[in-house]
């Protein structure tokens, strides 16, 4: 059944998000850099963080969608995620990410075959209250992540309980203009409840924990101009399994929106223990299309 | 690579990032702030700020029907002497409120962003620097409840 696997490749989403953005007949109308970045799991936000703010440029009379492909590369691990999004009426935004997860220093030290691990994520997430610019309160968003592991042989061979699970988030987000020194400041905090280890890469739950926990997770960023932000992100995990540590999670980034068809993020990363393996830093590369 | 190196590659990511965030924040408290009229350039640079909106909204379908019977050169003084006095400048907007002027138009989330863009891309055909820009948009952003859906 390999063959009929969908394999995400950089290139294929780069003609993905080029076609995309040739063939777009019109842009949405909401300021440049408003739908933020895909986040790994395909929510709109940064990097690891999602935010309140839903993806591409609809307005409240609009919508439209995204295509997105990242990577992120440490020194014992390579996950590659592709995937997209559609957003209505800045209201609801849907999502579909797809991570392929490559460990082969983790299979050889423990003996086995499979190489990877690959999840599939279905995303939805509302706007509540607020505008990320025009209101004084932040834009308050309700998301949810149901994610599923279609490898499961080795997180449950670390003690994982189940391969699928449902993350719910709540996140606020505003932009304060000339917020910092007359740069435009960007904050967000989201509040997660989540049984994943490692995203749900390694599976949900396990014997330390099978309950779903509020996790906390930030990120901040300032907007040198309209089109280049920096930031960092900072997100705390689960310790489920006494098997295998799991760090919290932080990122330094730069966010490129050369226009509303497209925008590059990278960033530095720190994933801390993963599976066994100490020290995981490395970088992080995400490009998105919008039409 | 051993964790040594590692320490040395981590501290320097987050002192660049925190130092950087000083930097900036210092740069705003460099001698005395201008007042944000002047930085915009005074009167000669606010009406040149809101020719170039017009001429913007001229060419945007999004908005333009929306002018069709709108007295402009009336429309460009009053706009004109609203900027000047949310910037301090030596005006006293006399019109009436933002929610009078919009109310019962219905004005869309769509022509509020359109117009904030346009007056984006304007200030910079004039080459109003990023943080001039973005005081002014502070001040004109909360005017968004007293429009949209009025």
């Amino acid at each position: 059944m390999t063959v009929f696997r969908w394999t995400p490749s950089l290139l294929g989403v780069l003609l993905c998000v080029l076609s995309g953005s040739v063939l777009a007949q019109s842009e949405g109308s909401r300021l440049l850099a408003t739908g933020a970045a895909a986040s790994l799991e395909g929510a709109s936000g940064g990097g690891i963080v999602p935010m309140a703010v839903l993806s591409g440029y609809g307005t409240r009379e609009e919508q439209g969608g995204t295509l997105f492909g990242s990577l992120v590369q440490t020194d014992d691990y390579a996950l590659s995620v592709i995937g997209g999004s559609w957003s209505w009426h800045n209201r609801l935004e849907v999502s579909l990410a797809r991570q392929r997860l490559s460990h082969q220093p983790l299979s050889e030290r423990l003996g086995v075959a499979p190489s990877s691990i690959e999840q599939r994520i279905f995303g939805a997430k509302v706007r509540l209250v607020g505008d990320l610019i025009y209101t004084p309160w932040p834009q308050v968003s309700l998301g949810v992540q149901h994610k599923q592991n279609e490898d499961f042989f080795v997180p449950a061979a670390a003690g994982a309980r189940d391969d699928s699970g449902t993350d719910v988030y709540l996140s606020a987000t505003k932009l304060v203009l000339a917020g910092l020194a007359g740069r435009n400041l960007l904050l967000n905090a989201t509040a997660r409840s989540t049984k994943a280890n490692q995203l749900g890469l390694v599976g949900f739950g396990g014997d330390l924990n099978n309950e779903a926990e509020w996790m906390a997770e930030v990120s901040a960023g300032v907007f040198l101009n309209r089109h280049w932000l920096v930031g960092a992100e900072y997100r705390q995990k689960p310790d489920n399994l006494s098997f295998i540590l799991e760090d919290d999670w932080r990122t330094a980034f730069v966010g490129w929106f050369p226009n509303k068809q497209v925008s590059l993020v990278a960033a530095w990363v720190d994933l801390g223990e993963v599976a066994t393996f100490p020290d995981q830093t490395g970088w992080y590369l995400s490009l998105e299309g919008s039409f | 690579m051993s964790r040594g190196i590692k320490a040395l590659i981590r501290i320097p990511a987050k002192v660049v990032f925190v130092g950087g965030l000083f930097v900036l924040s210092a740069c705003g408290h460099l001698g005395p702030q201008k007042n944000l009229y002047q930085a915009l350039g005074g009167a000669k640079g606010v009406d040149a700020i809101v020719y170039e909106l017009i001429v913007r909204i001229a060419d945007d379908e999004r908005v333009v029907d929306r002018f069709h019977n709108v007295d402009i050169s009336r429309f460009k003084a009053g706009l004109e002497t609203y900027i000047c006095s949310v910037a301090n400048g030596p005006c006293d907007y006399t019109g009436d409120s933002m929610q009078v002027v919009h109310a019962g138009h219905q004005y869309t989330d769509t022509e509020f962003n359109t117009i904030v863009q346009l007056l984006i891309e304007a200030m910079e055909a004039e080459g109003v620097p990023t943080v001039t820009q973005n005081r002014l948009l502070a001040r004109l952003a909360p005017d968004y409840e007293a429009i949209v859906y009025q």
